[in-house]
């Protein structure tokens, strides 16, 4: 145990670094996803047929291939068409576009299972079709998708794991380097272990749960 | 519009406009007929009740004023003006949604299910359209709100969220919220279909009130022969799609001439 904490207390700076990379990423990866979901989430459900073909596109070239590739073709392959992204930015990007073909779909879910009756209402008010989904539709609709929303944030901050193969110095890039000069991987691989699910159990789920009552609060529900 | 034999007029001009003309109006399904051919004149400050029996093609004749459905064949007016068509040299066209938006704003509409937004409290649900669509401001559009509850007699429940109301209340606090947009034609799909038996009252004593106290133009469907009775200047007894026979309550309730009328009329009597 004493050497456990000696091992701590000599990688601290790496492993606070590495955790703030991490969490940088997990952060802006969200943000990234979150706004990619909803805009091709809703272009799925636009009536125009070029706009419902980008997103499907989108969805389907992200959904059915690996992340590790995504990262691999975002971080080797664009530069050589003339795009290229700092590492940092290509992690955050890329893992942001991954999960939010996923979320895209869930936004298209919660979108058509908001009952038909409150379309019509807002119709009946004369809503332009804009404040129909900003104002009445969309409020509805997130409410319905929080929870899995909730999953997707533990799925998006244990997707910024695979950045470190594109060298950003996240935890598990800490980690690997840790492990490369000391060879203890128990302690190196075990310590990002644990990080990665307190986050994941004590930070992002409680506060998706916080989310979701304040929801429920608002639709009268709590 | 495909039967040339009938002229469809631009506007409808002269001192009798009706505030509601359906004018050979037919709606399908597929092969469904819903509505077939019809004609319905509803005149300004008319309560004009719907009855007949389940799949007659009642709602979608509210449904297609709300511009909720698409006409197949025929020219909708409203207050004069054509609502499912729109002037476009000297002819009449599809209306595109920019003529569509000007004349809904003369309609309202109450659904079965209330259909209240339930992510706003009551007050809110009836601020919306003010404040949303009209550009109202926002203390403007309290005091309309609160005006209307207070009518409606939801003035204290007025920051409760549907979730906390019972279905009276809710369907009361959606006239209210209907009545805030200022419409010139009510329409009441089967308003009091969904209540349980004991607040069905509160609801109807709501329109009763409206067709003492307004100049609306209502057009209301409902199985509640009685109260039909009691509030319509005119009932109309629909029947695959037409109107089968209409008239004053007392006429059609109390000796209807057709024998559809009858049987329907027997049928509601005997279940009651
Ligand atoms: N969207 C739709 N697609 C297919 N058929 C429909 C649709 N909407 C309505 N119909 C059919 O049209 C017919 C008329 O429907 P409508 O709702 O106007 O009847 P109604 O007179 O209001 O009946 P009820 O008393 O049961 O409410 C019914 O047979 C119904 O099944
Ligand atoms: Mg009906």
């Amino acid at each position: 145990m004493s050497s456990y904490l000696e091992f701590l207390s000599r990688h601290a700076d790496q492993l606070v670094n590495g955790t703030a990379i991490t969490l940088a990423q997990f952060v802006l990866s969200a943000l990234v996803a979150i706004t990619l979901a909803v805009i091709a989430g809703l272009l799925t459900l636009a009536p125009s047929r070029p706009l419902k073909a980008v997103a499907t596109v989108y969805i389907e070239i992200f959904r059915g291939t690996s992340l590790l590739v995504q990262l691999y073709w975002i971080y080797f392959v664009l530069p050589l068409m003339g795009l290229e992204l700092p590492k940092f930015v290509a992690g955050f990007v890329t893992v942001g576009a991954c999960f939010g073909a996923y979320g895209a779909e869930l936004v298209r879910g919660a979108v058509l299972s908001v009952p038909k009756g409150q379309w019509e209402a807002a119709l009946a008010l004369n809503m332009s079709p804009a404040k129909r989904m900003r104002r009445i539709i969309l409020p509805q609709a997130l409410a319905i998708m929080l929870p899995p929303w909730g999953n997707m944030m533990v799925e998006i901050l244990k997707g910024t794991a695979l950045v470190a193969l594109i060298s950003v110095a996240d935890l598990m890039f800490m980690s690997r380097q840790i492990n490369g000069t000391t060879y203890q991987s128990a302690q190196a691989f075990g310590t990002a272990l644990i990080i990665y699910y307190v986050f994941a159990r004590f930070l992002v789920t409680p506060l998706m749960r916080w989310l979701e009552r304040a929801m429920a609060r608002r639709l009268g529900r709590a | 519009m495909t039967d040339k034999t009938i002229h469809y007029p631009l506007k409808l001009e002269g001192p009798d406009v009706p505030m509601v003309r359906f004018m050979n109006v037919s709606k399908r399904y597929g092969d469904l007929v819903v509505l077939d051919r019809l004609d319905l004149d509803v005149a300004a400050g008319e309560m004009v009740t719907i009855i007949g029996p389940s799949g007659s093609g009642k709602t979608t004749v509210l449904r297609m004023i709300m511009t909720l459905e698409k006409i197949d064949e025929g020219v909708i007016y409203i207050d004069g003006e054509p609502l499912t068509h729109m002037e476009k040299n000297g002819k009449l066209v599809r209306a595109n949604q920019a003529h569509m938006r000007k004349m809904r704003s003369k309609i309202g509409m109450c659904f079965q299910h209330f259909n209240l937004f339930p992510h706003m409290t009551a007050l809110e649900n009836c601020m919306e359209g003010p404040v949303q669509v009209l550009g109202i401001s926002k203390d403007e559009a309290r005091e309309r709100a609160m005006e209307l509850l207070e009518m409606v007699g939801m003035a204290e429940k007025s920051d409760q969220h549907p979730s906390r109301l019972s279905g009276g209340q809710q369907q009361r606090v959606a006239i209210a919220r209907a009545l805030a947009m200022r419409p010139k034609v009510m329409l009441f799909d089967e308003v009091t279909s969904a209540l349980d038996p004991e607040v069905i009252n509160e609801v109807t004593t709501v329109i009763r009130n409206l067709v003492d106290q307004h100049s609306l133009t209502m057009l209301m469907v409902t199985h509640q022969i009685g109260f039909a009775r009691e509030i319509s200047d005119r009932i109309c007894f629909f029947f695959g799609g037409r109107i089968e026979e209409q008239g004053p309550p007392t006429d059609l309730l109390d000796e209807p001439q057709e024998d559809r009328t009858q049987q329907f009329l027997s049928a509601v009597f005997d279940a009651n």
